[in-house]
């Protein structure tokens, strides 16, 4: 590699890491913690067994996961004007994200509250403790400690998902990349180089996801 | 105190319970006996509404109750005016054994945090575990996570403790610090209603003995009856083949 591709890519690191930091990020963070809790939610109306809402949350289950994410955001995005109902691209992002999150996080939030052993249950209500009593106070924190390594997972899966706004016109890191990619020429370099500031944010959250759970083993 | 009669419950279309009455007045230790499936645990479990009878009655403090038609709001009153103890435990793995034995009081009962320390403190001390307090269940053995389940259903000051074979899933050198402790609980005129399968224990401490079979109560009456001289001969039956089991014959 020369050096006209070495400073190109000095140059670029700091336009390619921006988009990260100002777009990738927060787009993740708050898609995420929304996610979290339509995700509680989803899992408990179906662990509470509510008639409805139940079913309700099952459909919403079975259409996200049955649908591919970049289909979902050209719905929001480009679909729902033509019925009068128009979005900027990042609310239309964060709607799509936090909805796809809270989906397949609904799935290991309502495993984990079910592998919380039945009779731990039955001694909250024994010692007089109701149902939302025992819920918050006992089998949420341990399934949450159960759920907390998949759910790491889901963290990191939606930090390269991001990537998927660029379709619509979110510039995020990836759209970046493309922009300096287009005007440089050095495709390889440049692609890689984004690659890389992705795997550096992911490296990041796996190294935290260790130090947490590190943390987490008291019991 | 609590009177049961006419207890139905069914699984399916096996009937469980066939019509159960029981009996435990205040200060009674009453242990119920008999062969696996007999229903004991189905018993304990309608008692406390973990499962719901099909038929029956309930007087509790002379107050009755209809098993099949109770609402909520009785079912937790009477809830917490008992205490439940486990065959498995059923520790909460979450919280340390003091928070175990506190968390009734500070939430189901919003008991002020210092005053739940020190009575939880206390039962802990009864069974012997003060030492262990901050101690998670999984560092504790079979034994100790018994005795703060005890602790954990005493601290409420409960009319009565109901027992589902509180040493069954135990080791058996760990069986005797827990019936140690329901012993001190006899003595100390706790009200018991104890499914057992310790003859000893249900011949020495018990004031009253119940043999079940097949849904129903086959014969009860004081320990030295019932273990002495049985007048049913399924309960004879019963508790020749546990001595058999016991105490094998020499080859
Ligand atoms: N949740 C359930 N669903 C279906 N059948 C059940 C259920 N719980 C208990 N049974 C059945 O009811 C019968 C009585 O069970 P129960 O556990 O009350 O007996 P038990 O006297 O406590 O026996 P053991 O001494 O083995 O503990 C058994 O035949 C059991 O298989
Ligand atoms: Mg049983």
């Amino acid at each position: 590699m020369n050096e006209r591709v070495w400073q190109l890519l000095l140059d670029s690191f700091w336009q390619i890491l921006l988009p990260g930091i100002r777009v990738t990020i927060p787009l993740t963070l708050v898609s995420f913690s929304l996610g979290l809790i339509i995700a509680l939610l989803t899992a408990m109306v179906q662990v509470a067994n509510i008639p409805v809402v139940k079913q309700i949350a099952r459909i919403y289950v079975w259409i996200i996961r049955g649908t591919p994410l970049l289909v979902q955001l050209f719905v929001i995005f480009y679909g729902l004007p033509s019925v009068g109902i128009i979005l900027d691209a990042i609310p239309s992002a964060i709607i799509v994200f936090s909805f796809n999150t809270g989906a397949y996080a609904s799935e290991t939030v309502r495993a984990a509250i079910e592998a919380v052993p039945v009779g731990q249950i039955e001694a909250g209500y024994c010692v007089g403790m109701n149902y939302l009593q025992i819920m918050g106070r006992i089998v949420l924190p341990q399934a949450l400690r159960t759920a907390f390594p998949p759910l790491s997972n889901s963290l990191i899966g939606l930090v390269k998902d991001t990537s998927l706004a660029a379709n619509i016109t979110v510039v995020e890191m990836f759209l970046a990349g493309q922009r300096i990619a287009a005007n440089s020429l050095e495709v390889m370099a440049i692609y890689c180089e984004v690659a890389f500031v992705y795997l550096l944010f992911c490296t990041v959250l796996t190294k935290l996801q260790t130090y947490c759970e590190k943390r987490m083993k008291t019991y | 105190m609590l009177e049961i009669k006419n207890m139905k419950k069914s699984f399916g279309d096996m009937e469980v319970l066939r019509g159960v009455d029981i009996k435990v007045e205040k200060g009674d230790v009453v242990t119920v006996i008999g062969p696996s499936g007999s229903g004991k645990t189905t018993l304990l479990r309608c008692i406390n509404f973990l499962e719901r009878a099909k038929e029956g009655e309930m007087i509790f403090d002379g107050v009755h109750y209809q098993l099949n038609a109770i609402g909520r709001k009785d079912i937790a009153a009477l809830r917490k005016k008992t205490g439940f103890v486990f065959q498995n435990y059923n520790l909460f793995r979450n919280k340390t054994a003091l928070q175990n034995v506190t968390e009734g009081l500070v939430v189901a009962r919003k008991v002020p945090k210092d005053e739940a320390r020190s009575a939880g403190l206390k039962a802990l001390e009864k069974v012997g575990l003060a030492n262990r307090a901050d101690a998670y269940p999984h560092q504790l053995s079979g034994g100790q996570q018994q005795r703060v389940a005890i602790a954990r259903a005493i601290v409420t000051e409960p009319e009565v403790i109901f027992f589902d074979e509180p040493t069954s899933a135990l080791d058996p050198e760990l069986v005797g610090e827990v019936l140690n402790v329901m012993r001190n609980l006899a003595a100390e005129g706790m009200t018991m209603l104890i499914v057992t399968h310790e003859m000893q224990f249900a011949r020495n401490v018990a004031s009253h003995v119940v043999f079940m079979d097949q849904g129903l109560v086959v014969e009860e009456g004081r320990p030295e009856e019932i273990f002495e001289s049985p007048r049913e001969a399924r309960t004879r039956q019963f508790l020749q083949f546990i001595m058999d089991r016991e105490a094998p014959a020499p080859q």
